[in-house]
């Protein structure tokens, strides 16, 4: 067994070698984590062991609670996510294209930028009712303050030689926009978007914290009235799969759509 | 006579440098005829490039005109290759999809397309990387793509700005020969920049020298070297004179002004 194991990693390129090193030390570090959460319960700490959290989220999924928080909580954050980046495109292009849309769209841009999405919910909340449209409305514009300036970055860092070499193979400004500046900028593009990602779905549980009837947030802020720690692990353990799931799949296609550069 | 090719009369471009103006090009006058291979040396800051760009319709001159078949330059056109130093090629699309960029602007339908960027990545000898991306290319066929790229919209002007200035020494040298085998083979007006004296002659009909400050053409040398030109020819006596005639008026400027400090 040993000896097939030796000669296995000396088979292996430095490479997956160091990866798998890497890998390995990534499950160490995961089961050793566990072990003391466990051991700081045993030792009578006010958690829940790993196992009572276990049965909980067992439970959960059984009723069929865990499935509707998570999809009222994905449904919000898909929307939202997906509204602010189409819009963060849009503006981000139009920004970086005319120079006179970039003097009126920035100083707006600028303020909000400086504001948390959430301290608008008190004022969304007053506007749009407690329906999902506010919930919505600060998602989109937590994703879209995040992945606009990237979008605008994007576009102004267009290499001009590009630009020339479109031109000069007869193509006009609609051409070079379409064909040039959109595929340049979409590496910067994907930025903004995975930075949008982790800041809506920040901003959608602490939406839900205070203003929901459903949803992975709703369902921690109601176990807190009955001291039900296994259910807030629950829906904590939930939010950081999931977080850690949709970043990986916008980065695997990221790393699709801009195979293409050279530095990879 | 007929009407030159390409015809810049006077042509001045000065940006202005803080409180000072720069004259990039104090009144250049040149004539290139029809299918002819003009290469341009001179020191850096002699304003050769602008004065590429000013013929490709990337930069207006601040003076004088530049004529191109008896019209003036109104801004980029598909009669006019451009071959960048950088390459310049799309780095999302494929050798044959760069070749192809031009033909679909000018709507060529697609089967006239693939047909033209075949035949223009065989004339480069790149058939086996037609559908490679750019960053699996080196140097050399980067170039040798961008210019089946500009051949590929069928320009009858190349403008060429030191496309080989980044390539290592050997492979510079092959790709002027290969250069001069695909003009020989298929003619067009060729204005070609470069800082490379023994590249000026082994390219040109004639030889354009420029200076710098203010950006100025000193000599025009004319090549009666015939073509096909190779090897040989770089070691023959001829050739090493006309080096050294080109070197010296390159090299030995005298100022016409002082640089301002």
């Amino acid at each position: 067994m040993a000896v097939i194991n030796a000669d296995a990693t000396r088979a292996a390129t430095p490479r997956t070698r160091k990866s798998r090193t890497f890998l390995v030390l990534n499950i160490v570090s995961v089961v050793a984590g566990v072990a003391i959460w466990w051991g700081l319960s045993l030792a009578g700490l006010q958690f829940p062991s790993p196992a009572e959290v276990v049965a909980a989220g067992w439970t959960m999924i059984q009723d069929g609670s865990l499935v509707t928080d998570v999809g009222a909580s994905l449904g919000r954050v898909l929307a939202g996510f997906a509204l602010g980046s189409v819009a963060a495109v849009l503006v981000g292009f139009v920004m970086g294209w005319y120079t006179v849309a970039r003097g009126l769209f920035e100083p707006w841009i600028q303020f909000f930028r400086t504001i948390p999405p959430l301290a608008m919910l008190p004022l969304v909340l007053v506007l749009m009712g407690i329906g999902e449209s506010p919930k919505i409305f600060v998602i989109f514009l937590a994703a879209f303050l995040a992945c606009v300036i990237s979008t605008y970055q994007g576009v102004v860092s267009v290499d001009r030689t590009l630009i020339n070499a479109g031109r000069v193979l007869g193509a006009g400004d609609g051409t070079i926009f379409a064909r040039v500046v959109v595929p340049a900028s979409t590496p910067f593009i994907l930025v903004g978007m995975r930075v949008g990602l982790g800041s809506a779905w920040g901003t959608l549980v602490a939406a839900e914290l205070l203003a929901a009837q459903a949803g992975l947030g709703h369902r921690m802020q109601s176990a807190q009235l009955y001291y039900d720690l296994p259910t807030i692990f629950v829906g904590i353990i939930t939010i950081g799969v999931l977080g850690l799931i949709m970043d990986r799949l916008l980065m695997l296609a990221g790393n699709k759509l801009t195979a293409w550069q050279e530095n990879r | 006579m007929s009407t030159p090719k390409i015809s810049v009369r006077d042509v001045e471009k000065i940006f202005p440098v803080g409180n000072e103006n720069f004259v990039a090009l104090g009144g250049v006058s040149l004539d290139i005829a029809d299918n002819e291979f003009v290469t341009v040396v001179g020191p850096s800051g002699c304003g050769k490039s602008t004065l590429l760009n000013i013929l490709a319709g990337l930069e207006k001159p601040t003076g004088g005109t530049a004529l191109v078949d008896g019209k003036p330059v109104s801004g980029p056109g598909p009669e006019r290759g451009v071959i960048f130093q950088q390459y310049a090629l799309f780095p999302w699309l494929t050798v044959r999809e760069n070749v192809e960029f031009g033909m679909r602007t000018a709507k060529v339908p697609g089967d006239e397309r693939r047909r033209r960027a075949e035949h223009f990545i065989r004339l480069v000898g790149l058939e086996q990387f037609a559908d490679a991306l750019p960053k699996t290319l080196s140097g050399g066929m980067k170039q040798r793509c961008a210019i089946a790229r500009a051949y590929a919209v069928n320009p009858s002007i190349l403008l060429m700005d030191e496309p080989f200035g980044a390539l290592d020494a050997l492979t510079r040298v092959r790709l002027q020969e290969q250069l001069l085998e695909t003009w020989s083979k298929d003619r067009r007006t060729v204005m070609f920049i470069t800082h490379d004296v023994d590249e000026a002659v082994f390219l040109a009909n004639r030889v354009v020298v420029m200076g710098a400050r203010p950006g100025r053409i000193v000599e025009v040398i004319d090549v009666d070297l015939p073509y096909p030109r190779d090897e040989d020819m770089r070691l023959s006596p001829e050739f090493g004179e006309l080096r050294n005639r080109v070197w010296h008026s390159v090299y030995h400027q005298r100022q016409i002004k002082e640089p301002a400090q």
